[in-house]
């Protein structure tokens, strides 16, 4: 097999593309789909500074890596979840890599710096762990991104992240996530701008640039992620991409042209209606069911918590502190 | 040939298919999920294999939290 661009021999086959690629091109194809990416949605303007949420895998350190090669002033946001042995490498794994590219990272730990982890605040909440984890991630990267003053918050969320979301959400017609599943959010009162420069590229592709980069990363699959649903829509997905090859990218880029603006009024009906938590201060619909049930978040009247507060509260002991936050963060 | 798989990590030793699509097909493992290393370089479906080879097979599909 011959490389598309300059005929040497392939080392990676991107049926999708009805192409194959020697490393050096394949590196080339990578940083282009991002830059194509970050363009075409408008994602970063020159000079603006970026937060990247690191875990240690191959997609959020090859994103970090690939924006700094593209020239983005970039540093990285590494969130201990306290996950046992799997949470302690995939630090190391994190800080090694900001120490070998003399980059910034910024460390915040959920145990250390709220009071639980993932594990418990699972186990308490009766979430899924992965349910658990999103949450609290996305907490603290929007509140250390708007903390820290950078302008925007990038994820290593790639192709085949987003068309697994998109598959769950369309199985479920969960329109007002649909509404919201865009490249770019842009930032908000209480948000910062977030985005997604791996869109174009699929995990496999992510991996690929790692070993050829030399991009040391976490192998393992996180324990409290085995069996969950992302995955098994990853695996439908991946059956589906090896019969139709670019499958997964047309199911996903055309949503985003053609369909997701039809959804786009709910999920921003619903963006008007957030009012910043009681008890940190980020925007939140709040959960009418839990200020049904609790009298003590009822009383808060107009004051709504956060989702993340409440589980903070319920996983730590520690009851919600009443406080006011009128004008948000 | 000796094949390494990740997740967990375990080795196998066995003759050498022809091609490392040969391989994926008699391990069943669905090609678009994982990269194959051959002697610690990428390889393509259509690459040779030989008896003497060290072959990772290694899993790309990740998430849980997202």
């Amino acid at each position: 097999m011959k490389c598309r661009r300059c005929r040497e021999p392939a080392v990676i086959e991107l049926r999708r593309h009805n192409a194959a690629f020697c490393g050096d091109c394949f590196v080339h194809h990578t940083r282009e789909q991002v830059r194509k990416a970050i363009h075409e949605f408008a994602m970063i303007q020159p000079g603006e500074r970026v937060l990247v949420a690191v875990s240690g895998g191959k997609d959020s350190l090859g994103l970090w890596h690939l924006l700094r090669e593209l020239g983005y002033d970039a540093d990285g946001l590494y969130v201990g979840l306290g996950i046992g042995d799997y949470s302690d490498e995939s630090g190391r794994y994190a800080r090694d890599f900001a120490t070998k590219i003399g980059g910034k990272l910024i460390e915040v730990d959920l145990p250390a710096d709220y009071g639980f982890d993932v594990p418990d605040g699972a186990r308490v909440a009766k979430r899924a762990p992965c349910s658990a984890c999103g949450l609290s991630k996305r907490h603290i990267f929007n509140e250390t991104a708007i903390a820290h003053g950078y302008d925007v918050l990038a994820t290593g969320h790639n192709l085949d992240d987003e068309a697994a979301v998109l598959f769950g959400n369309v199985l479920r017609w969960e329109t007002s996530y649909l509404g919201r599943q865009h490249p770019v959010l842009p930032a908000a009162p209480g948000f910062a701008r977030k985005v997604k420069p791996l869109v174009r590229l699929g995990e496999r592709e992510l991996a690929a640039y790692c070993v050829l980069t030399n991009i040391d990363y976490i192998i393992e699959e996180c324990p409290m992620a085995v069996g969950n649903k992302h995955l098994r829509y990853k695996e439908a997905l991946n059956t589906i991409e090896e019969q139709s090859p670019g499958a997964k990218a047309t199911f996903f880029l055309r949503f985003v042209e053609r369909a997701q603006e039809r959804f786009a009024d709910e999920a921003a009906e619903e963006r008007d209606d957030l009012r910043p938590c009681a008890q940190c201060g980020a925007p939140t619909p709040g959960d009418k069911r839990a200020d049904a049930a609790d009298p003590r978040t009822a009383q808060r009247g107009s004051q709504p918590i956060c989702a993340f507060c409440r589980l903070q509260s319920r996983a730590t002991r520690i009851p919600l502190r009443v406080a006011a936050h009128e004008d948000g963060p | 040939m000796r094949v390494v798989l990740r997740n967990p990590r375990r080795e196998l030793d066995m003759p050498a298919p022809r091609t490392v699509e040969q391989l994926l097909q008699n391990l069943d493992v669905v090609p678009e999920s994982v990269l194959v290393i051959r002697n610690e370089t990428l390889a393509t479906r259509d690459e040779r294999l030989t008896d003497d080879d060290v072959v990772e097979i290694r899993p790309v599909v990740s998430g849980g939290a997202v």
